[in-house]
């Protein structure tokens, strides 16, 4: 008997594909058998695209034995291995509802720079992720669809937006997940889940494709197994693209993860505004737990300050919103989606704005008409954008002082459905200790390093320079070759 | 005695032009004739506003920009921004207008124009990059009222052009309008045809009592389809606010449509109903930076403008203040004439203007097709004028000679023989025509010896048809008055 595919880390499963130890049916079939026996709990699907997924795999299996016989040409990376895609991510022949009522049905003809670009590595698209609408929340609660329950504990939320993608690759549905991280979306779910998630540095990887929300926020993310396995995929989906005019025109570096454990050298700048009453007390336990490991990998530990992190919270409700309010201006049931019929124009777009986006994306949509409107614009978006300037500037400073910065990744682990469903504020301060990350453009990275007492895992951010993921990917290999956080999965998920 | 209160009209303009590349402005969408071209066919994801699609700046769209701004003696911005002008309406796909605001692709500008109180300066106060919305046709059809939208246009690139409230009448609108028009085509950026709504032109009119200092309160005309209609809509506008405030009423801020027909501007939208269009800076696109060498080697680039040109074919080619305008007005014109000129120096260039807008002109316009180099190259008519100043043909044969030329696509000196219209100037020749038309009519020759002189050009008529018009017409004349003087000479003796 076969070991559990669904546990191997990528480089085992490239391997073992390589090698026809497997195949990418029968790779593919026991993930989907997962998802065949767990899905009905966790819900983390909006579309499951198994038919296409088989064949796709018998086709990646005949090019993988030819390749053997004649192994002339390389194969593509990726080949033969499922991908699970966020629900805001086009895939083109596939439905993309964004979590919206707005979107039902909605069938793109075009793929997203990111998709394409695993698509033409070999990557198997397994299903589209469920997500808050339009990726506006921290729970995947605001699914027009259903949320996602984490696989941890099925009466907690998985985090959000890009929760589904996280609890795919927690439960064991698909080994890579694409997800977006706007102000902790990518970060924060990976944490409640217990998975690896990085959100790259503004600009390095394609937003086209990426259905907006906030534009000068959105960034493409990464779930994976482990550092190593989301570094992989980071190669493959980064880099400029013509599509995107904000995508930067520089080299993706060769990421080469040591082997070896050590951190000599690196500085680690530990934020005081992190570290504040508030935050979960096991979170902060964990979170010093895992500081002190990399100073016992050699790293040297930097107590700094990025004084204007508690701008952070208003600045992004300001500028999110506002962007949002003119990024879901085309949704008016003229040219695709859905159409609450009417007799007259404007009531076209009353009728079906009005009934097909829900209470979060209204009240976002709302938030930044207000802050962009005139006689407000320069005390609310104006500022705003100073006080981001501001904000960048604390990292820069930082960036001179340490190579990365280690902080919560939030204040709670995973919480219980409702527990801020009907408090909006509690809810935005859920991403409190993400957002400034996305205000600055800086990489982040996620990585599971304890758990709380009641079982839910517990993350660590690690936040680099502009264009530094390596370094981040440097120091949390590291500390994933010395501890085993990352290889526990929830072995006993509830069935419903 | 109450004296009657003296009026100014204190107006600006702002223009939308197309600019004439061949894809749309954020995306690769050919650009097509919107008004001729089948719906819908020129659109993709991006210029319909799909989910999750993103501009990319077309680099030739901002090279016309940065053209007309220079033509114009704009300052170009180093680097300019583009904003997201918020709306909703069926033929703006995204909900927003990606354009320009706060920091535009040029500004400070000039225009020189003339009318018939000479030259004036009007300022330009700003020049920036933008995309064009779709369009809307309303259909109401047994009953049933509906739209079509037609996303063709979506997206192609504009230039709007908006000048400070310098001018002050409906001549002057005019002349600025053409003479933009005329810029505007000289750069090779726009066909300057409002029929077919490429060119666009929105009049902000408002009037003052003479020498107050402050402004009064402007209405907006909109949908001007001709050059008539501007300069029309205008006057009538700046009539309508002077009556208005005679009576001591107020002038509203609105916008208003023109109804031709009836010759009234009508009121589109009142400043209630203004809207709020919450510009910011359009994230998806970095601010546009242009190169300084770039600008400097648009600048090098730029075609001379009719303003300039007119002036230079006056002192260079002697040519009069009208045909050096007339000349200069469209750019292929003014181009043809010289290159006439560089190919036959020895030509006058008086003759050569003549030529074009007498003779060519009018052969064009017979044939409803507008000057077009392409039907006669100028190296043919060119050829033309020197068989006539050698004396091949003369000046009528040259005529007709010229309609064939267009006609066949065949050259002056193949022409010439084909047709045998070559010019007689043989002397011996048109001698024995002239004996013969004098011999054959006595009657006239008698009255002519009578002292009626005027009946020589009857005869000089008569010995040029018996040439079949081909003669020599100096040569005829010159030997006919000298036969008559030697008939006069013998009477005499």
């Amino acid at each position: 008997m076969m070991d559990d595919l669904t546990l191997l880390t990528l480089s085992k499963v490239r391997e073992g594909l390589r090698s026809a130890e497997f195949t990418s049916r029968e790779l593919l079939e026991a993930y989907l058998a997962r998802i065949e026996l767990y899905e009905p709990s966790l819900h983390a699907f909006l579309y499951l695209n198994a038919d296409r997924a088989l064949t796709q795999a018998d086709q990646a299996d005949q090019r993988i034995s030819a390749w053997r016989k004649d192994p002339t040409e390389p194969l593509p990376p990726l080949i033969g291995i499922p991908l699970a895609v966020k629900d805001v991510l086009c895939v083109k022949g596939l439905p993309c509802t964004c979590g919206s009522r707005i979107l039902e049905g909605f069938i793109p003809p075009y793929h997203a720079t990111a998709v394409r670009r695993l698509l033409e590595a070999g990557a198997i698209i397994i299903g589209k992720t469920n997500t808050d609408e339009f990726a506006m929340g921290s729970s995947t609660e605001n699914s027009a669809y259903g949320a996602t329950h984490n696989p941890w504990n099925v009466e907690h939320v998985p985090g959000g937006s890009s929760g589904g993608s996280a609890a795919a690759v927690a439960a064991r549905f698909a080994p890579l997940a694409l997800g977006t991280d706007t102000g902790g979306s990518v970060r924060q779910p990976a944490a409640f889940c217990g998975v690896t998630g990085l959100k790259p540095t503004y600009g390095r990887v394609s937003r086209f494709g990426l259905v907006a929300y906030g534009s000068s926020l959105d960034v493409v993310g990464a779930f994976g197994k482990s550092v190593a396995d989301v570094a992989f995929l980071f190669g493959l989906v980064s880099g400029p693209d013509a599509l995107d005019a904000t995508t930067v025109d520089l080299p993706v570096p060769q990421v080469r993860l040591s082997d070896e454990p050590s951190l000599k050298g690196l500085r680690v700048g530990v934020p005081k505004e992190y570290f504040v009453s508030g935050i979960q007390n096991e979170i902060e336990r964990s979170v010093r737990a895992a500081i002190d490991r990399f100073q016992e990998l050699g790293a040297q530990i930097v107590e700094i300050s990025l004084p204007h992190t508690k701008y952070a919270l208003p600045v992004y409700y300001l500028i999110a919103p506002a962007e949002a309010s003119a990024n879901l201006a085309r949704y008016d049931g003229i040219r695709y989606g859905p159409r609450n019929p009417a007799e007259a124009m404007w009531d076209i777009y009353y009728h079906t704005r009005g009934e097909k986006f829900g209470a979060e994306v209204k009240r976002r949509i709302m938030l930044g008409t207000y802050a962009l409107s005139a006689g407000y614009y320069d005390a609310y978006y104006g500022k705003a954008q100073k006080v981001r300037t501001l904000i960048k500037r604390d990292f820069e400073r930082a960036f001179d002082q340490v190579d990365i910065i280690a902080a919560p990744v939030a204040p709670t682990t995973a919480f219980r459905f409702g527990e801020h469903s009907n408090d909006p504020l509690a809810m935005y301060l859920e991403d409190v200790f993400t957002l400034p990350a996305n205000l600055a453009g800086v990489p982040g990275l996620a990585i599971p390093v304890g758990f709380d007492q009641a079982g839910l895992p517990v993350g660590i951010q690690l936040m680099g320079a502009h264009f530094a993921e390596s370094t981040l990917f440097q120091a949390a290999h590291a500390y994933q070759l010395t501890t085993s956080w990352h290889t526990l999965f929830p072995d006993q998920i509830q069935r419903a | 005695m109450v004296t009657k209160k003296q009026y100014e009209a204190v107006i600006g303009l702002e223009v939308h032009a197309e600019l004439a590349t061949r894809s749309k402005m954020f995306c690769s969408c050919e650009v097509v004739d919107s008004t001729s071209a089948e719906p819908n066919i020129a659109v993709c994801p991006v210029c319909a506003g799909m989910p999750g699609v993103l501009p990319v700046v077309n680099q030739a769209a901002v090279e016309l920009g940065v053209r007309v701004a220079l033509a114009l003696d704009c300052e170009i911005a180093p680097v300019s921004i583009f904003a997201r002008k918020n709306y909703f309406y069926p033929d703006l796909p995204k909900g927003y207008q990606i354009s320009q605001y706060e920091q535009p692709l040029a500004q400070n500008g000039r225009l020189v124009i003339k009318t018939s109180q000479g030259e004036k300066v009007i300022r330009i106060r700003r020049v920036h990059l933008e995309e064009d919305t779709g369009k809307l046709t309303h259909i109401n059809q047994n009953g049933q009222s509906y739209s079509l939208v037609d996303l063709n246009r979506a997206g192609v690139p504009l230039l709007e052009i908006v000048s400070e409230p310098d001018l002050g009448s409906a001549e002057e609108v005019r002349a600025y309008a053409m003479t933009l028009r005329n810029v505007l085509r000289y750069c090779e950026v726009n066909s300057g045809d409002l029929q077919k709504g490429v060119l666009r032109i929105e009049p902000n009119v408002s009037v003052k009592e003479a020498g107050c200092k402050e402004l009064g309160t402007r209405t907006e005309i909109k949908n001007l389809n001709s050059f008539r209609a501007l300069e029309r809509s205008v006057a009538y506008e700046i009539e309508r606010q002077i009556q208005l405030l005679q009576k001591g009423e107020k002038v509203l801020q609105e916008t208003l449509g023109w109804d031709d027909i009836l010759g009234v501007t009508v009121t589109q939208r009142s400043k209630e109903e203004a809207h709020d269009y919450r510009y910011f800076p359009e994230p998806d696109l970095p601010p546009l930076v242009l190169d300084k060498e770039w600008i400097e080697e648009i600048r090098r680039n730029l075609p001379e403008l009719p303003i300039y040109r007119q002036r230079r074919f006056q002192w260079q080619y002697g040519l009069s203040d009208y045909d050096a305008e007339v000349l200069t007005e469209e750019r292929s014109v003014a181009d043809y004439f010289e290159e006439v000129l560089r190919i036959a120096p020895e030509l006058s260039p008086k003759v050569v203007a003549n030529w074009i807008s007498g003779e060519l002109f009018g052969l064009f316009n017979q044939a409803g097709t507008g000057f077009s180099p392409n039907r006669l190259a100028a190296a043919a008519l060119a050829e033309l004028l020197q068989e006539l100043e050698k004396g091949t043909v003369n000046q009528a044969s040259a005529k007709v000679i010229l309609s064939e030329m267009i006609q066949s696509g065949k050259r002056a000196a193949e022409l010439i023989q084909a047709m045998g219209l070559m010019q007689v100037s043989d002397a011996e020749i048109i001698q024995g025509w002239v004996i013969e038309v004098c011999e054959a009519n006595p009657l006239q020759i008698d009255a002519y010896l009578k002292g009626k002189e005027t009946i020589s050009q009857w005869l000089f008529g008569q010995v040029m048809r018996k040439a079949g018009g081909k003669a020599n017409p100096h040569i005829v004349r010159v030997l006919l008055e000298k036969y008559l003087h030697g008939l006069k000479d013998d009477q005499q003796a």
